[in-house]
């Protein structure tokens, strides 16, 4: 009995001790989203747990280590015992109702995290392999790094043009990956205002580390003036709008515009020139074809190079308009 | 036997080379005769490597029964007991040299893997880029399947030199195939490792596509060698299975048998049923590559996700592969050292096949920020916290076999009680990643990191370790000195939790894997430094160890006897141990673990009293 009365107060002891000290070293980067709230709370319990139920099995070990060590000399056996099934099922029954109360717990914090709010801001997220692009429908302009304004819940609608990424912003304690060919949607909350920064949390390929971009949360204020000024410095000129897609949308990774042969063809002098097809035909590339290389590149190979280089996703990714400036972009090469 | 007289790893290797040669000749030839460009790296590549596998295992020798079976010509039973050293170095029918050529092979990855992650630890350390980031990519994915193939092969280890003897059997049910399945392991870890010099990969061990599909050819490498030494988990399952059904010895009726065995049973049903899907998922993202196939690219109308599936489903309950073994030499050793039963004998081994088999239904946890089905997410969150229970049964029922023992603390039980230590901070920072909402944040962070290293330190590294200590005089006649043991483990246990331990705290603030490279600004930096240092005490922890081994090759304490004082039924032979096992047939007269019951007995020789 005395054995047991020690152990009890020294789990006690050692619980509250875990606890403090986990809590004073400051567990958690500081808390930016309304999402955030309740999945800092379940960490909260979490923490407790952790120092309870490691504290209880640890002192009767460590305890067992002292008080039962075999002694200088000493020979012979421990005490006879083979079990109990009373024990066995009490350690057994009480953990498992803890476990589904967590997961009962852990359900109800997910469905806080996915309230949805009808008048949600939508931004387009575009990963692609290694940066970001943040384009907001509603003003008509697209960016590279993300603002959001205080307090008002925005739908993030991403997609990827490549590989999986995964978007992640440990203060908003939100992760979701992206995929090709699909949109996913993540809804957060800003809830504080200041810098962060949105990193690629998916294995994305060579320079995966680098994947990452500002985030600033403003207030709405500041949000209405920085959007002015974004559309305001937005080209009006359907040439420039192009040349600016496509370094957003990584056609110059593939297409120079200088003749020189990378991935893709080049795009100098290619508007109203005649191409070879893999199929052994030719067609002159007028403003129709390109629209087709550009939204269905499968349909029509360029001679010497191969099919499924191109992304085929494009013509999800962008809207008729972008595609329209991008075709008068190729056409200014001529 | 004139192949005796040459090594047959020598004669594999130099088969693996024509075979490799074949295969690119091969593809070459059918492409010509194709009229297509003759030259194209990848297929023949690839083929090449195929090849070469399988002509090593035609060199090295372990086809040649079933060849002449097939050509229905009778073979004998191998004598091998006048090939002296060579029997390690060929395929030996015996069980226990084929679990020694596995700790071997184990031992070796072991130090490969690690040396992988002392070099990109350096880099983190520094924040200084030093590796290219190719480089950095494929260093830290070959360290996670290196090691996870070394896992593997070290579970094989303890299996194969364990089981046999534990239930009285005089070898394994299949012995051709068990030195089959060693030997496969052998390409497949050269093809493996082959992957640096063809480009390297930079998706991490998990592989997933389309990233994969884009990978250098390094990448198909990968694929391959762990397609391959699937073979090798998934053969010897089997036969383990198959020796444990039908190779016990009189008497040794479930309930009676040791408990390791239990372990290595609720593993070998996982091996034997899982591993099929990493094999398919990793051949279908190869076929992918060579054919064209679309499974798992968007743009051809494959499904990324379908991947992740197939991955985990394996990928989740190879964990348990991973640490039920260790698990089991936890329970094993600790009644020993404590003198006194194992506490809840039926419970903790009805805990193995429960974790084994709820152990089935969690890999979703995997998943919860991939944009799986959403009506999947809350049914994995339950089924992964389920596994706790069973879990649970185990760390309680080991401290009430503590419980008024009469503890002593050799090297062998240090590792034992360190694995119960770093196993439970495993266990502990598990939940938070099987609740959802939770994981949204520590998903594909350090936190991740620092699990499962201490999951599989606990569950396997040190329990290995602590195996190794305490069947050596069985596989050797001699000891491993006390002093150096003990060095050992005082170097590696705190060493591991403090790596860990910052892992986590990094984790929990942010800090993504798989990077190489972080913002100064974050403040990562001095952590990265602790944890680089604590990474190369456990190297030199292990460096230790091969010294011991190496001083006390010749030279180490004799122990022939019972030396632990073990009630099981190897220790009741001379070691090392006799060729064919026991030489007078055992019989199980008691229950496995009664220290402490005056007069009691687990096994009897036939016809002594
Ligand atoms: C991963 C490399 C890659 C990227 C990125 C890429 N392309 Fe292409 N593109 C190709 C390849 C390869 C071809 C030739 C095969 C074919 O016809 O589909 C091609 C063909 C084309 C053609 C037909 C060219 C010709 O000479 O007839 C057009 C137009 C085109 N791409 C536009 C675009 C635009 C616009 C973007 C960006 C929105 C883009 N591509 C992004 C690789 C790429
Ligand atoms: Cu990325
Ligand atoms: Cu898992």
């Amino acid at each position: 009995m005395k054995h047991f009365i020690i152990i009890a107060v020294l789990v006690i002891a050692s619980t509250l001790a875990i606890h403090t000290g986990l809590g004073s070293i400051g567990l958690l980067p500081r808390l930016a989203s309304a999402q955030g709230v309740s999945i800092d709370q379940l960490f909260g319990i979490y923490t407790w747990a952790i120092a309870f139920v490691f504290s209880l099995i640890i002192v009767p070990l460590f305890y067992s280590f002292v008080v039962f060590r075999r002694k200088k000399g000493e020979t012979g056996d421990g005490v006879y015992m083979e079990g109990s099934s009373k024990l066995e099922i009490a350690w057994t029954l009480l953990p498992l109702i803890a476990v589904l109360y967590l997961a009962y717990l852990g359900a109800q914090s997910l469905s806080e995290t996915r309230r949805v709010d009808p008048s949600a801001m939508v931004v387009k997220v575009i990963a692609e392999q290694w940066n970001w692009q943040f384009q907001y429908p509603d003003y008509l302009f697209a960016s590279k790094s993300l603002y959001l304004p205080v307090g008002q819940q925005v739908d993030l609608q991403m997609t990827s043009l490549d590989v999986t990424h995964s978007f992640f912003v440990p203060e908003f304690r939100l992760k979701q990956d992206i995929l090709p060919g699909r949109t996913v949607d993540l809804r957060v909350t800003p809830t504080l205002i200041g810098h962060y920064t949105v990193e690629c949390a998916q294995l994305c390929g060579k320079n995966h580390t680098t994947m990452v971009a500002d985030v600033y949360v403003v207030t709405n204020a500041d949000f209405q003036a920085w959007a002015k000024q974004q559309v305001a410095n937005a080209p009006k000129d359907p040439v420039l709008i192009g040349e600016q897609l496509a370094s957003l949308y990584g056609c110059s990774v593939c297409h120079s515009t200088d003749g020189s042969k990378k991935v893709g063809p080049t795009w100098l002098h290619l508007y109203q020139s005649s191409v070879a097809l893999s199929d052994g035909t030719r067609v002159t590339a007028d403003a129709k074809y390109l629209n087709n290389s550009i939204t269905d590149p499968n349909s029509q190979i360029v001679s010497g190079f191969s099919p499924n280089v191109m992304p085929a996703t494009f013509a999800q990714a962008l809207t008729l308009t972008q595609i329209q400036d991008l075709i008068a972009y190729i056409e200014s090469l001529k | 036997m004139k192949k005796t007289k040459t090594l047959g790893l020598l004669r594999g290797l130099l088969w693996q080379v024509i075979g490799t040669v074949f295969g690119l000749g091969f593809v070459t030839a059918i492409r010509v005769l194709m009229r297509l460009p003759a030259w194209k790296t990848e297929p023949a590549v690839v083929v090449g490597a195929l090849f070469g596998a399988l002509f090593f295992l035609y060199g090295v020798g372990v086809l040649d029964d079933w060849l002449k079976w097939a050509a229905g010509e009778e073979t004998p039973e191998h004598d091998e007991s006048d090939w002296g050293w060579r029997r390690y170095w060929g395929p030996s029918h015996d069980h226990k040299v084929i679990g020694i050529q596995y700790l071997t092979l184990a031992l070796i990855l072991f130090s490969v893997g690690g040396l992988f992650a002392l070099t990109f630890r350096t880099q983190l350390a520094g924040n200084q880029q030093f590796l290219s980031p190719i480089e950095y990519n494929t260093l830290m994915s070959l360290h996670g399947i290196v090691m996870i193939v070394g896992i593997l092969i070290g579970i094989s280890a303890f299996m194969n030199y364990t089981v046999p003897l534990l239930i009285g059997a005089s070898d394994m049910a299949f012995p051709r195939l068990n030195a089959f399945s060693f030997w496969i392991a052998v390409p497949a870890g050269i093809i493996l490792l082959s992957s640096m010099a063809l480009g390297g990969f930079d998706t991490g061990w998990t592989g997933y596509p389309p990233l994969s599909i884009r990978a250098p050819l390094g990448m198909q490498m990968f694929f391959l060698g762990v397609s391959l030494s699937s073979f090798s988990s998934i053969l010897s399952a089997l036969n383990i299975l198959a020796t444990v059904i039908r190779l016990r010895t009189r008497g040794m009726t479930p309930f009676r048998l040791p408990i390791f065995v239990w372990a290595a049973i609720a593993t070998s049903i996982i091996s034997l049923t899982a591993t099929q899907l990493i094999g398919l998922a990793f051949q279908m993202v190869m076929l992918e590559r060579l054919l064209g196939m679309g499974f798992f690219d968007p743009i051809k109308g494959g499904n990324p996700i379908l991947f992740e599936h197939l991955f985990w489903f394996y990928s989740h309950p190879a964990v348990y592969v991973f640490i039920l073994p260790g698990l089991g030499v936890i329970s094993e050793l600790l009644p020993v050292f404590v003198r006194k039963p194992l506490y809840g004998y039926r419970w903790v081994a009805m805990s193995s096949l429960g974790i084994a088999l709820t152990g089935f239904l969690v890999w979703g946890h995997h998943m919860f920020a991939s944009g799986m089905a959403e009506y999947l997410r809350e049914p994995f969150m339950y089924s992964t916290l389920l596994v706790a229970v069973p879990t649970g049964v185990k760390f309680f029922s080991w401290v009430a076999t503590i419980w008024k023992g009469k503890i002593s603390f050799p090297t062998p039980m240090l590792f034992v009680l360190g694995g119960i230590v770093v196993f439970l901070l495993g266990g502990l920072s598990g939940p938070p990643n099987g609740t959802i909402s939770t994981d949204l944040l520590l998903n594909n962070t350090y936190y991740i990191v620092g699990h499962f290293h201490d999951t599989l330190f606990g569950g396997y590294v040190l329990p290995f370790f602590a195996a190794i200590y305490f069947w050596w005089p069985k596989m050797t006649g001699r000891r491993l000195n006390e002093k150096l043991g003990k060095l050992h483990f005082w170097l590696m246990g705190p060493a591991m939790i403090v790596l860990t331990l910052l892992m986590m705290r990094i984790g929990l603030l942010g800090m993504r894997r798989r990077v190489d490279g972080y913002d100064p600004a974050l403040g990562f930096q001095p952590y990265h430094i602790v944890m680089t240092i604590a990474a190369f005490l456990i190297g030199l922890s292990v460096i230790v160890f091969f010294i011991n081994v190496f001083l006390t090759r010749k030279r180490g304490e004799i122990a022939t006897g019972n030396i632990w004082e073990s009630r099981s039924p190897e220790w009741q032979v001379p070691s090392p141990m006799p060729l064919h096992n026991y030489e007078k047939e055992l019989e199980v007269v008691g229950e496995p673990y009664d220290y402490g019951l005056p007069g009691s007995r687990y096994v009897k020789f036939v016809g002594e009293d």
